[in-house]
């Protein structure tokens, strides 16, 4: 068995139980039937690993007994559930019982005492396993894959690259992009905050950020059908607003959606800007009224205008949130997908880098392309991490 | 803080208690009157009118008959009003693809509610590690975890749509087949799965900040009370981070419910959510306005309920997650 090579046909092992068992149970559930199902479940296996990370460092030979068998039983059980083939059972099995060996000696030898590292592993297993098959492993992959042509097979060096930069479509994807990522926060961070000081302590302010918060509730798709309402062109009676009242003060309909170049990308932008302005507004509102009131009197009885006061009192009050919502917006404009999808597809040079590598993926099966685009927009993001992460270090340091 | 110079000792000059409650209220109240002034009201009102006219005016069609709709603009209902209901049975009963948007109503709860939890759950168990528990590279790891926002969803959905349909196969050992779910009726397995897998950077950021901030003494007198880190964690930090955890949540629910693309890519046709149907129903009935109003306002629904119930934990939550530090 261990010396056979792989079988074509060979049947999955199992526990009896797989995941992929368990997912089939549960999919032939109805909908609203299966949310307290897979709740229950959940919980129950949350509610294991605290047990096993309360038991861990107790001492006694019961409690080592424990911890010694879960060693073992979880990486086998884990690879049970995984459901390997027939003749890779025994690989399988071996590896489960390796690392479960690991785990053991690394734990008893750690020096913080006893179950200390066994707890450790437990609180961020879930989490890391998630982490590096979702994000970890795909990142590395896009990166390989974007050196490799259409299909994959075979190495194409930088061509891909250069499609993306010389290309109409991947030309306007990197323009609009870079459009969409200057813009977008700007503005909808700077209403936001207006918008936020300008209620502070008005009457009925709870309404009113209810008013500039609600279109964040709503989804691209949503607003990008409001406001394919909005521009909405046509001859004769207008029903889009815009156009609406471009044809009363005597001006013949714009297809505002079709205008060329940057027009149609600056209107994309605009219901991104109103989608997230809300956000910017509810955190940065919270933030100004965390401010001392006293810092704005002090400020008011050194004569200090109320724009004064604004520029050296609350800016610098409020500015780590202003980071938080500048990166969160920027980083939402470059991944942003569904607007585009909804109000033009694309079409008119209105694409982005998001969208374009779903297109090249979906439309064209075009694997390299489409990676390329990955990590071109990949190196957009840099520089908006790295300045978080700076800081993030400033902050630690003050603490 | 570049800001404390300005900060005074508020009663230096011995005055009682109450004269400075009294002057600072009357303080408030000038400030008040110094900053709604006239300019920063209508500027307000203006803000105000413009973030709502598109909703309102997509609100407004969909109450109308729809060839009136088509033909005439939203606003002429304030000399001929004319309205009718027919437009939401219509948007509800039929759909873009084979799912109408009732059916997807379910989907869109099925795929949300357990991500939900997923995700909050994943994630505060890894915030509570780099918040309590010390280890080698701390710091680093957790900014590694921050900067994996980095990845954009559409970079992971190949490798991470092959790893489901065609498994993980290791030296010719297959390690893991594979899942077989295109077949099953409502298959949200690897829907749960990718957005929890997304939502988990920004959570464990936000939530990481919150329990951080717990103080030390509490975790301290449970730890010599006898609890180990599987107690405190579900009896102090759970109850404790509440508002964080339901402000997260909020946020969470918004954004898996609106999705449309990692619902697109990873359910089956089945069990497609309502963004999905709603973005169909403008592709397959061109511009047919009444409907797509009708349907945008039955999806934006759940979400604004949602924040409605939740709001209170939201600001606060929010508040303490990114403004502390």
């Amino acid at each position: 068995m261990v010396t056979r090579p792989p079988v074509e046909g060979a049947r999955p092992t199992s526990l009896g139980v797989s995941f992929n068992s368990f997912f089939q149970w549960i999919g032939n559930m109805g909908p609203i039937v299966q949310i307290p199902i897979i709740l229950l479940v959940f919980g129950a296996v949350v509610g294991i690993l605290l047990l096993l990370i309360e038991y861990a460092p107790r001492a006694g030979t019961v409690y080592f007994w424990i911890r010694v068998i879960a060693c073992f039983a979880i990486p086998v059980i884990a690879f049970m559930l995984l459901r390997p083939y027939q003749n890779a059972v025994i690989y399988v099995l071996a590896i489960a019982i390796l690392l479960g060996a690991i785990l053991f000696y690394a734990d008893f030898r750690a020096r913080q005492g006893r179950g200390y590292l066994f707890q450790l592993i437990l609180f961020a297993a879930p989490a890391a396993v998630l982490l590096l098959i979702g994000l970890i492993y795909p990142a590395i992959s896009t990166f390989f894959q974007s050196f490799f042509d259409k299909t994959g097979k075979s190495f194409v060096g930088l061509e891909n690259y250069i499609w993306v930069f010389t290309n109409p479509e991947g030309f306007w994807s990197v323009v609009n992009s870079i459009i969409w990522v200057i813009v977008a926060p700007i503005f909808a961070t700077v209403i936001g905050l207006a918008y936020a000081v300008f209620i502070d302590r008005a009457k009925g302010e709870k309404a009113l950020k209810i008013l500039i918060f609600m279109p964040f509730a709503i989804s691209f798709v949503g607003a990008g059908i409001i406001w394919k309402f909005m521009y909405d062109y046509r001859q004769g009676d207008q029903i889009g607003l815009l156009n609406a009242i471009v044809t009363f003060f005597g001006f013949p309909p714009v297809p505002w959606l079709a205008t060329e170049p940057l027009v149609n990308t600056l209107l994309l932008v605009v219901v991104f800007i109103w989608s997230q302005t809300g956000l910017a507004m509810v955190i940065l509102s919270a933030a100004v009224k965390a401010v001392p009131p006293e810092q704005n009197e002090a400020a008011e009885i050194d004569g200090a205008n109320a724009w004064q006061r604004f520029r050296n009192v609350t800016i610098p009050g409020i500015r780590s949130s202003i980071v938080v919502v500048v990166t969160t917006i920027a980083i939402g404009s470059l991944k942003i997908y569904d607007i585009v999808a909804v109000m033009t597809g694309g079409r008119a040079n209105s694409t982005v880098l998001a969208f374009e590598m779903v297109n090249q993926q979906q439309r064209f099966q075009s694997y390299g392309h489409a990676a390329a685009l990955a990590i071109v927009l990949f190196i957009f993001v840099i520089p908006l991490i790295w300045f978080n992460v700076v800081q993030i270090r400033k902050q630690r340091e003050i603490r | 803080m570049t800001t404390t110079n300005l900060v005074i000792e508020s009663n230096v000059d011995g005055r009682s208690a109450r004269q400075v409650a009294r002057d600072t209220r009357r303080h408030e109240k000038m400030a008040q009157k110094r900053l709604t002034s006239k300019g920063a009201t209508i500027a307000a009102i203006a803000i105000a009118f413009f973030w709502t006219i598109p909703t309102f005016g997509l609100f407004v069609t969909s109450f109308r008959p729809g060839a009136d709709s088509q033909t005439t603009g939203w606003w002429t209902v304030f000399t001929n009003p004319d309205f009718t209901l027919g437009n939401y049975q219509a948007a509800l009963t039929a759909g873009g693809t084979s799912l109408t948007l009732a059916q997807s109503f379910l989907n869109s709860l099925a795929i949300t509610i357990p991500v939900v939890a997923f995700a909050l759950a994943v994630a505060s168990l890894l915030a509570y590690a780099f918040a309590w528990i010390d280890f080698k590279g701390k710091n680093f790891i957790f900014i590694a975890v921050f900067a994996l926002q980095i990845v954009p969803i559409q970079m992971a959905l190949v490798p991470l749509l092959s790893l489901f349909s065609r498994g993980l196969t290791v030296n010719g050992v297959s390690i893991f087949p594979g899942l077989e779910l295109r077949d099953i009726d409502h298959s949200f397995a690897t829907v749960w799965i990718a957005h929890t897998i997304f939502a988990l950077p920004l959570a464990v950021f936000l939530l990481h900040n919150f329990i951080a901030e717990i103080p030390s003494e509490v975790i301290e007198a449970a730890r010599v009370d006898g609890a180990g880190h599987g107690q405190i964690f579900f009896r102090m930090i759970l109850p404790l981070s509440a508002p964080a955890l339901a402000s997260f949540a909020v946020l969470e629910f918004i954004w898996v419910w609106n999705d449309l693309l990692v619902a697109t890519i990873f359910a089956p046709s089945t069990s497609l959510p309502m963004t999905q149907s709603l973005a169909s129903l403008s592709g397959t009935w061109g511009n047919q306005w009444f409907l797509q109003s009708a349907g945008a306002f039955i999806t934006m629904l759940t979400p604004l309920i949602v924040f409605f119930a939740l709001q209170r934990f939201f600001v606060r939550g929010l508040l303490a997650g990114a403004t502390k530090g």
